[in-house]
């Protein structure tokens, strides 16, 4: 999750690359078996434990895992050859969407995928269930905001108010929703977003901005080193930051939610086991070990009935219901259509202003 | 000779004639043949603000690498031995680090909370921080600093060459120090000069990270505009033509320069 939306391509060809030579070796043995992909780092070893390892032994499956930083060149490399490796996938979200619309993700029978059937419809789409849900929040210096502290994107935008350095993701994902937040679009009304309104709003906060930051990193040591007062940050960074002591903290508050999912390759080499898998990552108490792990929200909203999740816990997370509920969840249906398309290359415009 | 180089020259069409002639190809063939890449390239605004912003860094970071390399050059040149070889290996020293870490130690300098910052109003010379990074300003610093080798090298290279008796020969002649300078030894070096320039200037036209690091989202340079199409359109075609158009208009400086100096002295032979 570290390294989520960064774009990497060296390494995405690389990690294809080497998948392809470490699976060659492997094959055609195990009864049954899958490729599992995602991120790498601590994430990843926080689902080995939480859900990968009690999913495998229960149904009796071996799980090879693979993981690679941005997914989205490989699949395409791979459903394009022909002869895909991976199986199931965990990928923004809008990956699934844009991937089924392109012939290369399967569409799931949700009949063979009880768990999934039972998750609210916002939380699942033809290609894909969601899998962890993590948050675009503002966060701030609790040392420039002793008491007092912005709590909105319209208090972000609020420059006489809430004097102060600020930084923003250099990318329209969320960003613009916040900017029509401040605007006072109501976070459940956002989509389909009026791109013109949210631009313009950005424009008037532009002056503002110290950083635009590219990576989930950089946003973090901003953060610490107090080169900024507030931004916009994952909330996984903000509390990682603050654990390690620095004086900062967030809001849940219009934040935008926003979520990985799990989806299967066109032509995957194990589809029947991969839709198995894909049932059991989804259960819910598999789901509610996720966060005792790691600082992201289970993707199965029903973790939360599960007990497992202690209430202190559940607080912090940003799928919590409650939690939840003062967010705006992203439509990742609206990025991947040609206005969410069109909005992106706008960006880069935008930008260089 | 050819069966001696042969080696040296399958590893060079292998994996830089190949991927290159391989992206290029992509940048006009997707499900058909199309120059879609290169209309966009030469007719969208950003990418003509980027190369203009890319030439103008690349401009600014030779000539301050030139007014700060010269003079490091030169004084390696006249010490004796023992003082140039020191001179010369604190040039070198810093190639032993990697860019990134260079970056993130320039970001720890110039930061509003790095050590520049508190110790100007430390000093109390500035009552507010300054914004040294984050911008074009901490982008060029940082540049200068990593392509400040490839400066000095040919620079001193070319001044080894200058012989020391004309330098006295000047001097007998009643010339002044400044003078037998200005109207000797400066003529001499300037193949160092030119060499050194365009090492540095070629360089900074695809510098990636550090603008990415210390440019603040705002400095946008070519090399950033081939990774973010990547991303937006989902295709190597689109970057790669902005990558094309970048490595003709290296190759044509590399052009315009050889009409004045031989190739293999910008390189480092000779």
């Amino acid at each position: 999750m570290t390294t989520k939306r960064d774009f990497r391509f060296g390494y995405a060809l690389l990690g294809a690359s080497l998948s392809a030579i470490g699976l060659a070796g492997t094959a055609a043995n195990a009864a049954e078996q899958i490729t599992f992909v995602s991120q790498g780092g601590a994430y990843q070893q926080a689902q080995t434990v939480a859900i990968l390892d009690p999913a495998a032994k229960k149904l009796g499956i071996t799980i090879n895992q693979d993981s690679i930083p941005d997914a989205w060149p490989a699949i395409k490399t791979q459903v394009g050859s022909g002869k895909p490796i991976w199986d199931v996938v965990d990928t923004p979200t809008g990956n699934c969407l844009r991937g089924g619309e392109q012939g290369l993700i399967e569409k799931l029978d949700f009949s063979k995928i009880p768990n999934g059937a039972a998750m609210p419809e916002a939380y699942r789409s033809p290609y894909s269930v969601s899998y962890e849900f993590y948050s675009s929040v503002l966060s701030y210096s609790q040392k420039t905001f002793p008491k007092d502290a912005p709590n909105s994107w319209a208090d972000f935008w609020n420059v006489k108010k809430f004097p102060g350095r600020r930084a923003l993701r250099n990318h329209p994902f969320a960003t613009l929703e916040a900017a029509l937040m401040a605007d006072g679009v109501a976070p459940d009304k956002l989509y389909p977003l009026d791109v013109d309104r949210a631009f313009k709003k950005l424009e008037e906060i532009k002056p503002h901005i110290t950083v635009w930051w590219t990576s989930g990193a950089q946003s973090a040591q901003l953060l610490n080193d107090g080169e900024v007062d507030m931004e916009m940050a994952w909330n996984g960074r903000v509390s990682a930051v603050a654990k390690e002591g620095a004086k900062v903290s967030f809001t849940y508050n219009q934040g935008i939610l926003q979520s990985t999912s799990l989806c299967i390759l066109k032509g995957a080499p194990n589809l029947e086991t991969a839709v198995k898998f894909l049932n059991e990552a989804v259960d819910p108490v598999n789901q509610a070990n996720l966060p005792l792990n790691i600082d992201y929200g289970p993707g199965n909203p029903k973790a939360f009935d599960t007990g497992v999740i202690k209430p202190e816990r559940a607080a912090q997370l940003p799928s919590e219901p409650a939690n939840a509920a003062k967010q705006a969840l992203m439509s990742y249906a609206w990025w991947s259509s040609p206005a969410g398309e069109a909005a992106e290359k706008r960006w880069a415009s935008f930008m260089q202003k | 000779m050819l069966a001696l180089a042969s080696p040296a020259l399958l590893v060079i069409l292998l994996l830089i004639v190949l991927p290159v002639g391989w992206l290029a190809w992509q940048s006009i063939y997707h499900d058909g043949f199309t120059l879609e890449n290169y209309r966009r390239v030469f007719t969208e605004d950003i990418y003509w603000r980027s190369f203009a912003l890319t030439f103008e860094i690349s401009l600014a970071v030779t000539v301050i690498a030139l007014l700060l390399g010269y003079p490091v050059a030169y004084l390696a040149n006249a010490l004796p031995k023992g003082w140039s070889i020191l001179i010369l290996s604190l040039v070198v020293l810093p190639f032993w680090t990697s860019v990134l870490v260079r970056a993130y130690a320039w970001l720890a300098l110039l930061q509003r909370t790095g050590v520049i910052n508190q110790l100007l109003r430390y000093l109390e010379v500035t009552s507010e921080p300054l914004a040294l990074v984050h911008n074009t300003f901490g982008t060029v610093v940082a540049t200068v600093h990593i392509l400040l080798p490839f400066m000095v090298l040919p620079l001193y290279a070319t001044m080894q060459k200058i012989p020391g008796d004309l330098m006295q020969a000047g001097a007998s002649l009643g010339a002044s120090p400044s003078l037998t300078f200005f109207r000797v030894f400066l003529p001499l070096s300037l193949p160092g000069v030119l060499a050194g320039c365009t090492m540095v200037f070629v360089l900074c036209l695809g510098f990636y990270i550090t603008p990415e690091l210390l440019g603040g989202g705002r400095t946008v340079m070519v090399s950033m505009l081939v990774s973010r199409n990547v991303e937006l359109y989902n295709q190597f075609g689109a970057a790669s033509a902005v990558a094309v158009v970048l490595l003709l208009s290296v190759l044509a400086i590399f052009f315009v320069v050889s009409r004045f100096i031989s190739l293999d002295r910008i390189l480092g032979q000779k």
